[in-house]
């Protein structure tokens, strides 16, 4: 909300700086956003003028050159090109020095040849109004010539631009800042503006008010006003506080309607009498389809949970969003019918939304004013049509709805506030500021009773009372305490170290940390290629995302992936090395929430070393980097791992470059080369990319490593090359053998594979370094080839395997 | 027998010393001591000498042979230092070529980096690390969380839903209420996670990183809220850092504060040069995050589910900071949405 500060300071002035003020609302739980200096520059270079002789310009038919006595005892020239300067006119004058509103500098000037020493002002270059048709024409009362124009006109003006927070509706008035100011300081705060109510309770003749329940109007009032004069301007001091408010001056009954709210918090709504048809107005919901023309000339159409003020032709305002054009006042209004009604907030802040229509009534409302506050700009409202018309409203005023009723003390103990706020609170002070925010307190015993004022809505209980204390009497107050420990020592769960572990792994190994987002598009599922009947074309599905293309969330890593990749090589980087460890969301099949497995997903493309002058060309890492990455990360975290080719291949890796990753002998994920279609449309030669479920990795993490005696007997090394058919895949002779070895093979490494025609069609031969040991003697050669027998022998039992000589 | 020893003696050692390089030498010794050399006959022809000839016979012979032997050795260590030395000469590289390089580490992302480090000052002061789901009910995301049935924050324009009961968490706080109906209090506790809300503009992502914090007890204060989060500005953003408590509003707590830290990068709102600074623009504090003292009303709807919790004067504060934030704010990152790029540009800065 926009508070211009000299209107806040009429109410309370605490006489420190705009910085100063704007600090204790700060820190008493009112943002301060904006400070902003309005208005024109070098003030004292605007004087009031008297225009003593006028003449056509030479050489311009627009253009007349003015005689203008500026006090000081030599006129000046000034040209001026608007139509209505006359002879005789007090006008605002802008001297050399002078900087109007729109920033620009007065100078001496020439123009076409005559010269002008000075400007006569509209109201728009003072900052007065949307008017520059003409200049500003003053009263004579308002001289004599040279009076300062500071002294007749608001030309400067500081605005401060809170944040109201959402509890705090009452501050949505500059009244119910100027309280806060009030309780912050302890400045004297002026009587409510709205005290002293000249309107009269009662019936109210001459406009028939019927009220829908259920329509989300908590209390609906209307005055009446007639024999109005339309001609009669808005004050300029109001006009001065609207436009720096941020609302448009637009004529004295609207601008009233404004200032009002402006004062109050509460909009109000100003209906042409005359133009209510049947004299009657119907509050009820709107009817789907129904079209009402707003104030702003655009035809809204509204939906079945709108609500509406209608006439007897029909809807002729949007309920707490915005009036009619069918009964606005206008230029010939004379009988007028003021409305403030107190809406539903979150069904005016829908209306709104879903119109695209945010007014200031219905930034006010959506808030959820108090229905104390329609009564309060009804009396204001009377005071201002009595200060600019002359003219007191019509015995009686239509209140419908909720009244004021009394509101139950709430007990407070000063001791729970103490505890609260770990600083003592006393009761005597607590009542203090307590007051001083409007509420009525009386001090029974050690407690105290408090009545809060209507409007704050959001003071209930006891609790809502301590934190009014604390932000009051300042937060700074408060001390700063460790508590005690009351639950012992804290350490990551093994999950999460794990997982910690792992990120730090896969960084170790080269790769990037990416965060990818947790929607996908809708079209990821063909993207990847994925059948029919995949699982994972299942997602969970937003009712309302921010568009089609995130209307998911993500099955699988992948695509986040793959939109790093794109970037990246879209912007010529070749080397890429990525990992995410993030969840995946997995509709579940009762009930509506999902599961949300942490999945650690990478990809690697490119080379797969940094080329060197030793090795200039390095492959381009495929699913050997792949399964390289994963042998550095699963043995780091020494889990039983192994891959195996995939019989069914993920359908978006190359089914012939494809494995599953086994944890333990169970499936935990797969690896492979992205289809090369896939790979094509990232804008990568080739990638690999692998997907692993967290949560099986981690639980396959030995917890604790208990000590295995290092043998003192030596090893015995020996080397077997076998020929398989090309079919057989490496790990299942790697794992045959160390099957078969016996007791004394301690492990088996592949350090060749050879293909050749000498060999033959088909097979390739596979060279093993096998170590033998034995753990209670030393073993020897013979034992050792034993041992390798064996091997072969069981290879080409399981897969007709034959030792090379 | 022993002239012609002394005279293989002497032959011998005159040929060792001749000789020039390693090789010849092993020809020498096999030629002078080997299986089928002069010598070594000789000393088996001993035993067909008379009996008081064999001694000194014998001796002279060793003699010959430890004496040829230890020649060989010597020379040969000569001419190998020698060969060495000559070798060493012509076996010259450019060291100066670039090494061989190991693989080039990858990086933790920014928002792993410092979820971490917030983290870690949370687990030292006690707090275990919650998690729980994104896709959250409204119950626990609004209702327990003291949100008004007709809260805006609720509507689909600012929050995503699944279905009528369910939706994606706007905040990390309904851990709060799910760490409560798990375990009695007291309760130290902190959860990070994703969160999402319907924003898209240059400082709002629609999905972002909060970490959310809570501490359950008797006769816990504002003061202790203070304290702790005081702790944690510190350790995030330095040992001289203040923090200050300004009135807020929050559905859950009550009362509410926001956090401000005192700016790590200027003295009171000016940078070093007296220009306003651009870190906490002329403020001189940084709003960090929002906390509170946790709302009866949370308490009352825990307590219908976890008894513990019912008919109880606990007292409790809780707090929630964004990550992203954080991150930004402490590594000069200017725009959010560079956090979600993964350009690899951005990625090797950090972590």
């Amino acid at each position: 909300m926009r508070v211009p500060l000299s209107l806040l300071r009429s109410f309370c002035d605490p006489e420190l700086s705009t910085d100063e003020i704007a600090s204790v609302l700060a820190l008493s739980g009112t943002e301060v956003e904006r400070i902003t200096e309005l208005g024109v520059g070098g003030v004292e270079n605007f004087v009031v003028g008297n225009v003593v002789e006028l003449i056509a310009h030479p050489d311009a038919d627009r253009l007349r050159v003015c005689t203008v006595d500026v006090g000081d005892g030599t006129n000046r020239t000034i040209v001026c090109g608007a139509a209505n300067v006359a002879e005789g006119q007090f006008v605002a004058v802008a001297l050399p020095g002078a900087v109007v509103a729109n920033g620009m500098k007065i100078k001496l000037s020439k123009l076409r040849g005559v010269k002008s020493e000075g400007m006569i002002c509209s109201e728009e270059e003072l900052g007065l109004g949307s008017s520059s048709d003409g200049i500003l024409e003053l009263d004579p009362t308002e001289g004599p010539a040279g009076r300062p124009l500071g002294e007749v006109l608001t030309l400067q003006e500081t605005v401060l631009e809170l944040e109201i927070t959402p509890n705090r509706p009452d501050c949505l008035g500059v009244w119910g800042v100027a309280r806060e100011l009030h309780a912050a300081t302890g400045a004297a705060l002026s009587a409510a503006p709205w005290d002293d109510d000249l309107g009269s309770v009662g019936s109210l003749d001459g406009l028939v008010v019927d009220l829908d329940a259920g329509c989300g109007c908590s209390r609906f009032t209307a005055r009446i006003y007639e024999g109005i004069d339309p001609t009669v301007p808005t004050p300029r001091a109001i006009k001065a506080h609207l436009i720096a408010a941020g609302m448009r001056s637009v004529s004295a009954v609207v601008d009233i309607t404004n200032y009002a709210m402006l004062v109050t918090g509460e909009p109000m709504h100003a209906f042409d009498l005359d133009r209510i048809a049947g004299g009657t107005l119907k509050v009820r919901g709107s009817n789907p389809g129904e079209v009402v023309e707003a104030l702003d000339g655009t035809s809204y159409e509204l939906n079945d949970s709108d609500v509406v003020i209608a006439d007897a032709d029909g809807p002729t305002s949007i309920a707490g969003v915005m009036g009619g054009a069918r009964s606005e006042v206008s230029d010939a209004t004379t009988r007028v019918a003021l409305e403030a009604a107190v809406w539903n907030g979150p069904g005016i802040h829908a209306t709104s939304v879903r119109l695209g229509l945010r007014s200031e009534a219905s930034t006010r409302f959506e808030k959820g004013l108090a229905p104390v506050m329609a009564g309060r700009a009804q009396a204001f409202a009377s005071k201002l049509f009595e200060l600019i018309f002359a003219c007191a409203p019509n015995p009686g005023t239509i209140d419908i709805g909720q009244g004021e009723g009394d509101s139950e003390p709430i007990q407070l103990d000063p001791a729970k506030a103490s505890s609260l706020l770990g600083i003592e609170v006393e009761a005597s002070s607590a009542a203090t500021t307590l007051s001083r925010l409007g509420c009525v307190v009386e001090q029974a015993g050690p407690l105290l009773h408090v009545v809060p004022p209507p409007e704050r809505l959001d003071l209930g209980r006891a609790v809502d009372l301590v934190e009014e204390i604390a932000r009051i009497d300042g937060l700074d107050r408060i001390p700063s305490t460790l508590p005690p420990s009351a639950t012992g020592a804290a350490s990551l769960s093994d999950a999460q170290r794990i997982r910690r572990r792992i990120e730090d792994t896969l960084a170790g190994l080269g790769l990037f940390e990416i965060a990818g987002w947790s929607f996908d598009s809708p079209r990821i599922a063909d993207r990847l290629l994925l059948t029919e009947s995949d699982p994972r074309r299942s997602a969970v599905i937003i009712e309302n995302p921010m568009s089609a293309e995130e209307s998911l969330l993500r099955t699988t890593l992948l695509g986040s992936l793959l939109d790093a990749a794109a970037h990246n090589s879209s912007h010529g980087i070749k080397r890429l090395g990525f990992f995410e460890i993030g969840s995946v969301y997995i509709p579940a099949s009762s009930q509506s929430a999902a599961t949300e497995p942490p999945r650690i997903a990478g990809l690697l493309s490119g080379p797969s070393r940094l080329p060197t002058w030793r090795d200039s060309e390095p492959p381009s890492a495929d699913v050997h980097s792949g399964v390289g990455v994963l042998a550095g990360l699963l043995d780091t975290l020494r889990v039983d791992w192994s891959v195996i080719a995939s019989e069914s291949p993920e359908p978006f890796l190359h089914p012939g470059r494809a494995a599953e990753v086994l944890v333990n002998g169970l499936t935990a994920g797969w690896i492979g080369d992205l289809h090369p279609q896939i790979s094509d449309s990232v804008g990568v030669e080739s990638a690999c990319v692998f997907e692993l479920d967290l949560a099986k990795i981690a639980e396959a993490v030995p917890a604790i490593q208990h000590y295995q005696a290092v043998s003192g007997q030596p090893a015995v090394l020996q080397d077997l090359a076998v020929i398989v058919p090309r079919a057989v895949s490496s790990g299942e002779v790697v794992r045959i053998a160390l099957e078969s070895g016996g007791e004394v093979l301690e492990s088996v490494e592949l350090f060749d594979v050879y293909a050749s025609p000498e060999l033959g069609e088909d097979v390739v031969s596979i060279a093993l370094r096998l170590t033998f040991r034995a753990e209670d003697r030393t073993l020897t050669e013979e034992d050792a080839s034993a041992a390798r027998a064996l091997i072969v022998n069981q290879l080409n039992l399981e897969l007709g395997a034959t030792a090379r000589v | 027998m022993i002239d012609q020893i002394e005279q293989l003696r002497n032959s011998a050692e005159a040929a060792v010393t001749a000789c020039s390089t390693v090789a010849d030498l092993e020809e020498q010794r096999v030629k002078w001591l080997g299986r089928k050399a002069e010598l070594p006959n000789l000393l088996r022809g001993i035993r067909e000498l008379p009996a008081d000839q064999r001694g000194p016979a014998g001796q002279a012979a060793n003699q010959a042979r430890t004496s040829i032997e230890a020649l060989i050795d010597s020379r040969t260590s000569e001419l190998a230092a020698a060969e060495m030395l000559l070798n060493l000469a012509t076996d010259s590289v450019d060291p100066t070529l670039p090494g061989d390089p190991q693989p080039v580490p990858g990086r933790l992302h920014l928002l792993t980096q410092t979820r971490r480090e917030i983290e870690d000052v949370f687990l030292g002061l006690g707090y275990a690390i919650a998690e729980g789901p994104e896709v959250e009910s409204v119950a626990f995301n609004f209702d327990a969380l003291n949100h008004h049935p007709t809260h805006p924050a609720r509507s689909r324009t600012d929050t995503f839903y699944v279905d009528s009961e369910t939706l994606l968490r706007t905040h990390t706080s309904p851990v709060q209420i799910r760490s409560m109906i798990d375990q009695p209090p007291p309760i130290r506790v902190i959860a990070p996670g994703r969160v999402y809300r319907r924003d898209d503009d240059a400082t709002h992502t629609p999905q972002f990183h909060q970490i959310e914090g809570l501490a359950v007890d008797e006769g816990l204060s504002l003061a202790d809220l203070k304290g702790t989060l005081l702790a944690f500005a510190k350790a995030i953003f330095g040992s001289d850092r203040e923090i200050r408590l300004r009135p807020h509003f929050f559905p859950f707590t009550e009362p509410s504060v926001e956090i401000d830290v005192s700016c790590f990068a200027c003295e009171g709102g000016k940078s070093g040069a007296g220009e306003r600074c651009n870190v906490c623009r002329g403020a001189g504090w940084i709003e960090i995050l929002g906390a509170g003292m946790v709302d009866p009303n949370v308490f009352a709807y825990v307590g219908d589910h976890q008894p513990a919790y019912a008919d109880r004067d606990l007292q409790g504060f809780a707090f929630g900071l964004g990550v992203e934030r954080i991150a930004m704010l402490k590594h000069s990152v200017p725009d959010l949405r560079l956090l979600y790029t993964n350009d690899l540009r951005f990625l090797r800065q950090f972590g």
